[in-house]
C-alpha cells in the first residue's frame, strides 16, 4: 500500500503520472477492490444458486427415500449417455469449487487490505450505527461455514465420518441400484452433535447471506431508486427461506418425521 | 435559557509527532454552559492548559459553519460525535451533559497519518482529486452556460452528491479504512452531469486505482453514511462500482485501438 | 483647493493606476490587444508563486499553469479545498440578462460602482462587470451545479442592491461549489505536474530585491521550518482581515499576515476601515465564543425584525403583546422595512441594543420574527423556504425558530479594503500582486452581495494570467535572483527571530486572549458606528494593549513541531499593527461611506453622507516604521461613466 503522505514534508506534484498497462480483462479487474469485490459477488451469487437448489433438492426426503435417492442418481447421470456417468457432475463441482476458492482468495485478499488500510486501531470502543452483526461478521461466520463444507463432505459425500455413504440400495419399483443417500442422511442427523452443527451452521449461512445477498447489489452497482427498497427484504427473503430449508433437515430426522 | 454542565471529564488521545507514541490523557471542565460548541469547549481547555504552562490539544479546524471539511475527531467512538449530519464544529455542548466522561480520539487510517494529537493528514484525499476528479475545461474556452440544459432531477442529483466537504469521516467510520464514499461522491457529482461524460470512464478508472493504493475497500458496512455530516447515501457507491466495471470495458476498447 | 488635491501633493509613492486608454466599454479589450504576450514555449522558463488556495488563489494558480507557467502554490491549510471561499452562500453575480429584465454589464458595473458608494475605480469594476459572464460559463463547464429550472437552463435570482435577477447559485454553498470548481482545476495541475503544491505551510514575508518581488519566505507549519523560495512574480491571493474583529463569519484561521508583512515591505495597504458588517448573525451566547454564524440574509424577505419597547421586559417573545412591540425597521423605513440595505439594518439594531432593548439571555440580539410568516403562509411554505437556515439556527442556537423568534445581530463579515493594487492587479511592489479579498480594488466602500466570489474567480480566471505576461515578458532570460541572496537570509533570520521571540516572552497571556481583548476594542470603536473620540481612545488602548501583549505573551510548546499557539501568536501580532492602521484610516476619513460610518457625517435621517470634495479619493497607506506612523497616499478617484450620486435605496 502506498504511503500517501511522505514523512518529509515537500511540494507535492505530478502525482497523476500512471503506467497503464496491458493486462488480460479479467487480471485487470482483479487488481483493485472494487474488481474483487465484482468477484466476490459474482462468486456469491454462483454459490447462492447452489444453497438454493441443493436445499431445494433436499427437499426430496420428505417425498421419501426412494424420491431422494433417485434424485441422487438422476445428478450423478446428468446427460448421460451424451456424457459418461458423472463427468457433469465433476464439471459443475470444478465449478463450484474454483468459485469457492475465487470468494475464498478475495475474501481473504480484501482482509489483507483492509487491515492494512488501518494498522493502528482505534483506542477507544467504536460506536456502531449501521453496521450490522453481519456485515461485521462476515468473515466469522465464512470460516465456520468453510468448516462446516468440509465436515459436510466428509461426512456425506465421501461418507469418511459415516458408514452408510456408498451403500448401493434398491427400491420397491426401480430396477436400478442405487447409492442411499437417504440412510447416510439419517443416519448421521440421529447424531445429536452432528445435528447442532448442522444448525449452528446454517444460522450462520443465513446471517452470511442476509448481508452478502444485499452487498451484490451494492458491489454491483445495481442500484435503481424504484428497486431499491426490495433489495433488503430480497436478502432477507432469500437468507430465511435457505436457513428454514436447510435447517428443518436435521429438525425432520430428530423429531423422527424423517428417518 | 442557558444552563451549565458540570464535571466534564475529557480524555483526549495526545501525540507528540508522527512517530511517537501516543496515550489517552485526562482533563477536567469544572463547568462549562451548554450554549458552547465542542470546539469552543476545547478552546476553553487550550487556553487553561497554556495559561499553567502546558502545550496546547493540536486539532484541526477553521470554518466552524459545518463547510470546510477541516474539523475531524472521533468523538466517544463516533466521527463527529453523536449528531447525526452534523460536523464536529457545529456540535454543541447541550448534547452532553454534567458528569459525562467524553473520549477524543484522533481519525486513524493509515492513508491518514497522525500529525500531532488529534490532527491528522488527508492529503490522501487530494491525491484522488488530482488522479481524475475534475472535468477537463481549461480557462476560456468555455460555451455558453446555457448550451447545454441539465434536466433538474439530474443537475440536484449532482448537487447532492457534490455536497462532500472532503472531512474524512466515511473513512474514520469505516470498520475497514474505506474512502469508497468520498471518492464516489465526485465520481457521482462529475458523472452525472453532461459535461462529465467525455472523462466519464477515464475518470473513475484513475479515481479508484488512485484510491485503491491508499485506502481499504468497502463492504457495504453504511457506516460512512451513518458519520457523514452532510448525510451523502451510499447510492453514490453503487454508481462508482457500476461506472468502474463499464470503465473496464470502454477503456479496454481505447487501449486496444491505439 | 480639496483635501484631495492638498494629499496628492504630498504622496510619497507614486500611484500609477495604469488605468487603459479609451471608453470605458473598450478599455479592458485596449489592454489586451496592447500587452505584451510570452510565447508559449517560454512561459515555462517562468516562475510564479501563488500564496492562498481559495478562489482568486486556486483558479490563478490553475489558468497559470494551463497556459505553461511553473506554479508554486502555498496553502496554511491542509488541503487547498478548506480555503474559507467555501462558506459565502448566497450566489455570484454575473450580467448574463438570462432572465432577460433588462440586465446588462453596463447595469451590473453601476450597481456595484453605486453599491460601493462610489469609492472604487471604475475602470477595474467595468471590467469585472465584463468577465463576470464568463465566470458563469466557465463554472458551468467545469461541473459546478448551478440551481437549474425545470427547462434545464440555469435559475437566478435576486440579491440586495439590484432590481434585477442576476446571482446565479448552488442551494446555500454557491461558495463551496465554485471553490471545488476551481481546486478541481487546481487539482489536475497539480495532478499533471503544473502546481508545485506546499500544503501546511504559511506566508511569513515577501522578500523584495531592489525593488522588485522576488520571492517569498515560508514557515512549514509540521516541522516549523523557515525557508525561502523565489520567483519571477508573487501573487498573493490570502484573503480578508475580518477577524481583527475577533468575533467575525471569518473562518478561524482567515489573518491578514500576508497583506500586512508584504505592507510591511513597501506595499501600500489601501481604505482598511472599509469593512463590512452583516446584519443577520447569530449573537454570542457567552464569552468563550470565538466564531459566529451568518444566517442568509434572505431571512429577511419574510421575518420581521423588532425588540420589545421595555428595557426590563422578561416575558418570553410570543406574550409581549403587539403594543409593547417596535417592529423599529418598518417605522423609521417605512419603504423598505425589513429589507433596509445592510449598513442601515446593522446601525438600527445596534442602536436598539445600545439603548438597553436586546433581547436573549445576554441582551445582544434583536428578534426576527417568523410568527407572522407562519401564519400567513402556513408551517409548510416557510419551512420549504427557509428549513434548511431553521435547522442550522436550532443546532447552533438551541432555540425552534417556528416556535420563537430567532435572535440575529451583526457581525463583521467581509473587508473591502487591502492591498492597494492597479489596473493590473499589481500593488506598488514590482512583481508583487495581490487577487481576491487580499486587494481592494472592485468594491468601493461597500460590497453588494454575491459580488465577492465574483470578483476572486475574475482575477484569479480572467485577470491576473492575462497582467502577469504583460509584466513577465521583458524579463525573459534575465535571472531573477535565487533564494541564496542576502535579502532572503535577511528574511529568513527575522522571522526566525520574530517566532523565537513569541516562545521567548513566556508571560502570563495567551495569544487568543489578546484577540479577544484587541476585538473589543476594534469593534467598540471601529465597528458598525465611528466617532472621532472613539477612534482616539481606540488609538491610544491598542498600542498600551500592544505593548503587554510583546510584554506578557505566553506560547507554549515549541518551534519546532506543529504548535497552533504560536501560529496564532504570528497572526495576532499583525492584527494589532493592522488595527491601529484601521483606526487611523477611520479617523482620517472625516465623511461617511458604505461600511465606513462615521456618526458625525450623517444625514437627518441617518444615511451615511459622503464628502466627495474631499475625499473621493483611495486612501493608500504606507508603512512608516511602526504601526502608530503609517504614511498617507492618495489616489483620486475620477468617474467618468457613473455621475456621484448621493447613494439612496429609498
Amino acid at each position: 500500500m502506498a504511503q500517501a503522505v511522505t514523512s518529509h514534508r515537500g511540494p507535492v506534484t505530478g502525482t497523476a503520472a500512471r503506467a497503464r498497462r496491458r493486462r488480460p480483462f479479467l487480471v485487470d479487474l482483479y487488481s483493485t477492490a472494487v474488481g474483487k469485490k465484482y468477484v466476490m459477488g459474482a462468486t456469491g451469487i454462483g454459490l447462492m444458486g447452489f444453497v438454493l437448489f441443493h436445499m431445494i433438492g433436499n427437499l426430496k426426503m420428505y417425498a421419501g427415500a426412494a424420491d431422494l435417492d433417485h434424485y441422487a442418481h438422476f445428478l450423478q447421470t446428468l446427460l448421460y449417455p451424451l456424457a459418461p456417468k458423472g463427468w457433469v457432475l465433476w464439471i459443475l463441482r470444478g465449478g463450484l469449487i474454483t468459485m469457492l476458492f475465487l470468494h475464498l482468495h478475495a475474501a481473504w485478499s480484501l482482509t489483507v487490505l483492509n487491515r492494512k488500510a488501518r494498522p493502528v486501531k482505534y483506542q477507544s470502543s467504536r460506536d456502531y450505527q449501521i453496521a450490522n452483526f453481519a456485515s461485521r461478521t462476515m468473515r466469522y461466520s465464512g470460516i465456520v461455514i468453510l468448516a462446516f463444507v468440509v465436515w459436510h463432505l466428509l461426512d456425506l459425500t465421501f461418507g469418511v465420518v459415516n458408514p452408510e455413504v456408498g451403500k448401493m440400495i434398491t427400491h420397491a419399483g426401480d430396477d436400478e441400484a442405487v447409492k442411499s443417500v437417504y440412510a447416510s442422511v439419517v443416519y448421521s442427523f440421529q447424531r445429536t452433535p452432528v445435528a447442532l452443527f448442522y444448525v449452528v451452521a446454517n444460522i450462520l449461512l443465513g446471517i452470511h447471506l442476509f448481508h452478502g445477498a444485499w452487498s451484490i447489489f451494492q458491489s454491483f452497482g445495481w442500484n435503481n431508486p424504484r428497486f431499491n427498497k426490495w433489495r433488503r427484504s430480497f436478502a432477507t427473503g432469500f437468507a430465511a427461506l435457505v436457513v428454514v430449508g436447510n435447517v428443518s433437515f436435521p429438525v425432520a430426522v430428530m423429531a423422527g418425521i424423517v428417518g | 435559557m442557558s444552563n451549565h454542565l458540570e464535571n466534564i471529564t475529557l480524555r483526549i488521545w495526545r501525540q507528540a509527532g508522527p512517530q511517537a507514541k501516543g496515550h489517552f490523557e485526562e482533563y477536567r471542565i469544572d463547568s462549562i454552559t451548554d450554549e458552547a460548541s465542542f470546539l469552543e469547549m476545547l478552546d476553553i481547555l487550550n487556553d487553561n492548559l497554556v495559561h499553567e504552562g502546558k502545550e496546547a490539544v493540536v486539532f484541526d479546524h477553521d470554518c466552524r459553519e459545518g463547510i470546510c471539511g477541516t474539523c475531524s475527531l472521533m468523538i466517544d467512538g463516533q466521527a463527529h460525535g453523536p449528531q447525526r449530519g452534523t460536523a464536529t464544529c457545529q456540535l454543541h455542548m447541550r448534547k452532553f451533559k454534567s458528569g459525562d466522561t467524553i473520549t477524543i480520539e484522533p481519525w486513524r487510517a493509515s492513508a491518514f497519518p497522525i500529525i500531532k494529537d488529534l490532527m491528522v493528514d488527508r492529503s490522501a484525499f487530494d491525491r484522488i482529486i488530482e488522479s481524475g476528479g475534475f472535468i477537463t475545461a481549461e480557462t476560456g474556452g468555455a460555451p455558453d452556460a446555457n448550451l447545454i440544459p441539465i434536466p433538474k432531477p439530474i443537475a440536484d442529483a449532482a448537487m447532492d452528491s457534490a455536497e462532500c466537504i472532503g472531512c474524512g469521516a466515511c473513512v474514520a467510520a469505516c470498520p475497514n479504512g474505506a474512502a469508497n464514499l468520498f471518492t464516489a461522491a465526485k465520481v457521482a457529482h462529475l458523472n452525472r452531469l453532461p459535461q462529465g461524460q467525455a472523462e466519464r470512464y477515464s475518470r473513475v478508472e484513475a479515481m479508484v486505482e488512485t484510491m485503491d493504493e491508499h485506502f481499504g475497500s468497502c463492504t457495504n458496512h453504511g457506516e460512512c453514511e451513518a458519520a457523514c455530516p452532510k448525510e451523502i447515501s451510499i447510492d453514490v457507491i453503487a454508481l462508482m462500482h457500476k461506472d468502474y466495471r463499464k470503465a473496464k470495458f470502454a477503456n479496454r476498447k481505447d487501449l486496444a485501438r491505439q | 483647493m480639496s483635501l484631495t488635491q492638498d494629499l496628492l501633493q504630498k504622496n510619497t509613492v507614486q500611484l500609477n493606476s495604469k488605468i487603459p486608454a479609451g471608453s470605458m466599454e473598450d478599455k479592458w479589450d485596449n489592454y489586451k490587444s496592447d500587452m505584451k504576450l510570452v510565447n508559449p514555449n517560454n512561459k515555462r522558463k517562468f516562475k510564479v508563486i501563488v500564496v492562498g488556495t481559495g478562489l482568486a488563489g486556486a483558479s490563478a494558480a490553475a489558468t497559470l499553469a494551463e497556459l505553461g507557467y511553473q506554479v508554486d502554490a502555498f496553502t496554511f491549510h491542509d488541503s487547498a479545498r478548506r480555503a474559507h471561499s467555501i462558506a459565502a452562500q448566497g450566489g455570484i453575480n454575473a450580467a448574463k440578462n438570462y432572465k432577460g429584465d433588462g440586465d446588462s454589464v453596463h447595469r451590473l458595473f453601476y450597481d456595484t460602482v453605486k453599491g460601493g458608494d462610489f469609492r472604487a475605480r471604475e475602470a477595474n469594476v467595468h471590467r469585472l462587470a465584463q468577465v463576470s459572464v464568463n465566470i458563469i460559463d466557465q463554472m458551468v463547464a467545469q461541473g459546478v451545479p448551478f440551481a437549474r429550472e425545470y427547462g434545464g437552463l440555469l435559475d437566478n435570482r435576486s440579491f440586495g442592491g439590484a432590481q434585477v435577477s442576476r446571482t446565479f447559485y448552488a442551494r446555500g454553498q454557491t461558495g463551496q461549489q465554485l471553490l471545488l470548481g476551481a481546486y478541481q482545476q487546481f487539482s489536475r495541475q497539480v495532478g499533471l505536474g503544473g502546481i508545485r503544491l506546499f500544503n501546511r505551510t504559511e506566508f511569513v514575508d515577501v522578500v523584495v530585491v531592489d525593488g522588485r518581488a522576488a520571492g517569498i519566505v515560508v514557515r512549514d507549519l509540521v516541522t516549523g521550518e523557515i525557508s525561502s523560495h523565489s520567483a519571477h512574480a508573487v501573487v498573493l491571493a490570502t484573503g480578508g482581515y475580518g477577524n481583527v474583529f475577533f468575533l467575525s463569519t471569518n473562518a478561524m484561521a482567515c489573518n491578514v499576515t500576508a497583506a500586512w508583512r508584504a505592507h510591511r515591505k513597501g506595499a501600500l495597504f489601501a481604505n482598511p476601515c472599509y469593512t463590512q458588517i452583516h446584519p443577520t448573525c447569530i449573537p454570542q451566547s457567552d464569552d468563550s465564543q470565538s466564531k459566529l454564524t451568518l444566517m442568509s440574509e434572505s431571512l429577511r424577505n419574510d421575518g420581521r425584525v423588532w425588540v420589545p419597547t421595555n428595557p426590563d421586559e422578561t416575558r418570553p417573545a410570543h406574550l409581549v403583546p403587539e403594543n409593547e412591540r417596535d417592529y423599529y425597521l418598518e417605522r423609521l423605513y417605512p419603504s423598505f422595512g425589513n429589507l433596509a440595505p445592510r449598513d442601515i439594518s446593522s446601525r438600527a439594531a445596534k442602536r436598539a441594543v445600545d439603548k438597553g432593548l436586546g433581547v436573549g439571555p445576554k441582551k445582544n440580539g434583536v428578534y426576527l420574527d417568523f410568527s407572522d410568516a407562519i401564519s400567513r403562509l402556513g408551517k409548510e411554505v416557510v419551512e420549504e423556504r427557509y428549513g434548511n437556515l431553521f435547522e442550522m439556527y436550532e443546532r447552533i442556537a438551541g432555540e425552534n425558530p417556528y416556535e420563537q423568534p430567532m435572535r440575529i445581530y451583526p457581525a463583521s463579515h467581509y473587508t473591502m479594503g487591502g492591498l492597494w493594487v492597479d489596473y493590473e492587479l499589481m500593488t506598488n511592489i514590482p512583481g508583487l500582486y495581490a487577487a481576491g479579498e487580499a486587494n481592494f480594488s472592485d468594491h468601493g466602500a461597500n460590497r453588494l452581495g454575491a459580488s465577492a466570489l465574483m470578483q476572486g474567480l475574475s482575477d484569479g480566471y480572467f485577470v491576473l494570467p492575462y497582467t502577469i505576461g504583460n509584466e513577465l515578458a521583458p524579463m525573459l532570460n534575465k535571472p531573477v535572483p535565487d533564494t541564496s541572496h542576502p535579502e532572503f537570509r535577511k528574511a529568513e533570520e527575522e522571522a526566525r527571530q520574530r517566532f523565537n521571540g513569541y516562545l521567548a516572552v513566556n508571560g502570563t497571556k495567551s495569544p487568543d486572549f489578546f484577540h479577544r481583548e484587541l476585538g473589543k476594542i476594534i469593534w467598540d470603536y471601529c465597528g458598525m458606528e465611528r466617532t472621532q473620540q472613539g477612534l482616539e481612545k481606540a488609538l491610544s488602548e491598542i498600542p498600551a494593549l500592544y505593548a503587554e501583549f510583546q510584554k506578557d505573551l505566553k506560547v507554549t510548546g515549541d518551534g519546532s513541531s506543529l504548535n497552533q499557539t504560536l501560529e496564532k501568536a504570528g497572526r495576532v501580532d499583525d492584527f494589532f499593527q493592522l488595527g491601529m492602521l484601521m483606526c487611523r484610516d477611520a479617523l482620517e476619513r472625516n465623511e461617511s461611506c458604505g461600511g465606513h460610518f462615521r456618526a458625525e457625517y450623517q444625514t437627518d435621517d441617518g444615511e451615511a453622507l459622503r464628502d466627495d470634495e474631499n475625499y473621493c479619493h483611495v486612501s493608500a497607506w504606507g508603512w512608516g516604521g511602526d504601526p502608530m506612523s503609517p504614511q498617507l497616499n492618495v489616489e483620486p478617484l475620477n468617474f467618468e461613466s457613473v455621475h456621484l450620486a448621493t447613494r439612496s435605496y429609498k
